[in-house]
């Protein structure tokens, strides 16, 4: 018997398309459909100058934002050649963990909700709210800031914003106890998360799959650690993994991980040094708006950047950064002029989803949510 | 710094009709071969012991047009022992085909389909080779450097056949 | 088409309308249908701000018990036949909430593959910019939705087309 898991479902995240062919209740054989949210991304982003190409990236992994804007700004960076200020790292480092906690977040209450524990949902979000209200007034965009820029970050962090970070991180671990006394030893949850969806550890290296859904199967792999970037190794913190590859390891690596990036953003906020947020560049960086309104010379620069960019040196990098879901990378292909020659983005999400079939096979129709709410697919970083 | 020396020696001494020439931009290491013996260097960094480039991180292709040959393919593959990241390139003609490396790394099943999605290159010996992102019967490739963003058709009203 | 041609003669129809419409405007239960980033937002106003309070407490799976469809999100070509039998599923009467600025004319994407406004398929009743607006422009556009539906009679349904003819 055929059965089509389509488009709009909801517990699918998305617009992702699965044709099951059952036997009974046990799956002979899945393929998912994926390309319902295909934008053209790569190629619209072609057409445009490096700093235009900024706000595609947030919307690639929405519940990412600040992650996806760090690996497109260091590969520019890369690229480039020029060296970013210490202050503005430490500002990188501080968001993108706290957009790393956001994201798990999200997973945590959306998976649960798919399996059936619908209080976490309400839990997670009110916590992501208060990351949310402090993104606002740091960049000015809940979901999506679009903060950073080539050599540092847009401008400084404003008054006060030290006290709200240092409230969240001393009050969060204790909502992880929370979220721990409702599902870790929870029969319910045992028993539907663990021994589903297994995968081990050669067929997940063979299949490209990165992040915790890899951690989870036993493998110590995370870019942070393996190819440090923007001041990652002034840090103090451990990678979890699991051993078995279920669900329910998936679920414990995350929740590790949310701790641990608490952690980081603690000694971020405590070490933070002073200093310029961008550097000086004047035909990569926008002079500051003042001297734009009273400064010939300021509009000039001002005018140049916006309209032609800047034309950085013909060659070709590969950047990436530890994402939520996996290592996300920008491989760019310069040819010498202001728009990018090839943009192409690896993305975790796809090449997840595509040791899906393998999870699922053999399994019952009931696993197949749980095992889709563990990889944390998002379809706007599949599709593109 | 030593294990890329290494990787690239060992490639030298035994394909050295099909290196073609081997590039360093900041602090990467790209190797340009032809196609002829792609599928054997793909296995060989794969499966040897010293080596073992078993990530495959990333397959992608890139429209050279008008020059000839159009097309290139880039493998980005990542060695989890040796923690180190390599490039390997070719370039495919128009009408030519390129053998598939999905028997060496699962995940190319996936990526070698995009890229014949988008640009139109063909890989023998592809168990499914089809559409994934853009529908079946979909007419053309977009990521071909003559092909309009906004597609052909953007001034016609859009009609779907439910 | 039944009974309203005869009641639309007699004075109980102004009150009838009254109550037929207090019913359905303090009650409008939409279907879920989240497509990329707008999604987010919309999850918010359902579990942060609560938009239980104004009688949608209900997100319906499935098109067959709801009334109003929320598009958040980018619209592509693919997926544009799903969206129209999604809508020819869903009974009388029904509105349509374009939410985001993808949904209402395209947004950022101006490419092969997206639809430059989901008004190009479906009559939509508000449209909503913002990249992604803020929840609480949903609520306003809620509000606003119950204002246009005290205002809709019974009689203004005798003559209504099926969908297929519309666009």
């Amino acid at each position: 018997m055929t059965i089509n898991m389509g488009p709009q479902h909801p517990a699918t995240h998305g617009v992702l398309r699965v044709v099951l062919e059952l036997d009974g209740e046990v799956i002979v054989k899945a393929v998912p459909h994926i390309g319902h949210l295909h934008r053209g991304i790569e190629k619209l982003a072609e057409t445009k100058t490096y700093h235009q190409s900024i706000p595609f990236t947030d919307r690639l992994d929405y519940t990412n934002a600040m992650g996806n804007n760090l690996a497109y700004v260091l590969a520019v960076e890369k690229l480039l050649g020029i060296q970013v200020p210490k202050r503005a790292q430490y500002i990188r480092v501080m968001m993108a963990e706290l957009q790393r906690i956001a994201a798990h977040l999200i997973w945590l209450g959306t998976h649960a909700l798919d399996i059936g524990a619908m209080t976490l949902i309400f839990y997670n979000f009110r916590e992501r709210e208060s990351i949310l209200k402090i993104f606002e007034e740091v960049a000015g965009g809940r979901l999506t800031p679009t903060y950073l820029r080539f050599g540092g970050v847009s401008k400084d962090l404003p008054e006060g914003i030290g006290e709200k970070v240092k409230t969240f991180v001393q009050t969060f671990p204790d909502h992880i106890k929370e979220y721990e006394t409702l599902l870790t030893k929870n029969i319910i949850w045992l028993k539907r998360t663990k021994g589903v969806g297994i995968i081990s550890k050669e067929d997940a290296i063979s299949f490209g799959v990165t992040g915790p859904t890899l951690r989870g199967s036993g493998v110590k792999y995370d870019v942070r650690k393996a190819f440090p970037y923007s001041s990652y190794e002034d840090f103090d913190f451990d990678i979890p993994i699991g051993s078995v590859g279920d669900v329910y390891d998936r679920y414990v690596v995350r929740l590790r991980e949310m701790e641990w990036s608490n952690s980081i953003v603690e000694q971020a906020v405590e070490r933070l040094p002073r200093g310029p947020v961008l550097a000086n560049d004047p035909r990569i960086t926008l002079p500051p708006k003042d001297d734009v309104l009273t400064d010939i010379a300021s509009l000039i620069r001002q005018f140049k950047v916006v309209s032609e960019g800047f034309r950085p040196p013909v060659g070709e990098v590969y950047a990436s950064v530890e994402a939520s879901k996996g290592e996300l990378g920008f491989y760019i292909v310069s040819d010498g002029s202001n728009r990018p020659f090839r943009f192409r983005i690896r993305t975790p999400s796809f090449a997840n989803l595509s040791a899906l079939p393998k999870m699922i096979e053999g399994g019952l129709i009931a696993d197949v949510i749980s095992a889709i709410g563990s990889i944390d697919i998002v379809l706007g970083e599949v599709d593109r | 710094m030593a294990e890329i020396n290494l990787t690239v020696k060992k490639l030298k001494e035994r394909f050295a009709n099909s290196i073609l020439e081997v590039e360093t931009f900041r602090n990467e290491v790209t190797v340009i071969v032809s196609k002829a013996e792609i599928f054997e260097i793909c296995k060989f960094l794969h499966s040897d012991p010293d080596l073992q480039y078993r990530l495959l991180t990333d397959l992608c292709g890139l429209d050279f047009f008008p020059q000839t040959p159009r097309f290139g393919v880039v493998y980005l593959l990542c060695s989890l022992k040796s923690n180190q990241r390599l490039r390997v390139k070719t370039r495919v003609g128009e009408t030519e085909s390129i053998p598939s490396v999905e028997s060496i790394w699962k995940v190319a099943n996936w990526y070698e389909r995009e890229v014949y999605d988008l640009l139109g290159i063909r890989f023998e010996n592809h168990p499914d080779l089809r559409r994934i992102l853009l529908w079946d019967g979909y007419d053309g490739y977009p990521l071909r450097k003559d092909y309009p963003a906004e597609g052909p058709d953007f001034d016609k009203p859009f009609i779907p056949e439910v | 088409m039944g009974i309203e041609t005869y009641l639309e003669k007699t004075p109980l129809m102004p009150a009838l309308d009254w109550l037929v419409n207090w019913g359905r405007k303090y009650s409008i239960w939409p279907v879920t249908f989240g497509l990329a980033c707008c999604a987010l937002e919309m999850m918010v106003t359902h579990i942060v701000l609560d938009i239980g309070r104004f009688g949608s407490e209900a997100f319906r799976p499935s098109p067959r018990q709801s009334d109003v469809m929320i598009v958040a999100g980018t619209l592509t070509k693919k997926m544009a036949p799903m969206v129209k039998r999604i809508y020819e599923q869903m009974p009388e009467p029904k509105w349509v909430i374009a939410y985001g600025a993808c949904a209402c004319s395209g947004g950022y994407f101006r490419s092969y593959s997206v639809v430059q406004g989901v008004d190009q398929i479906l009559p939509v009743d508000f449209y909503i910019p913002g990249c992604p607006p803020k929840p609480e422009a949903l609520l306003a556009a809620w509000v606003k939705l119950q204002k246009k539906i005290e205002t809709e009679s019974l009689a203004d349904r005798k003559n209504v087309r099926s969908a297929l003819e519309i666009k």
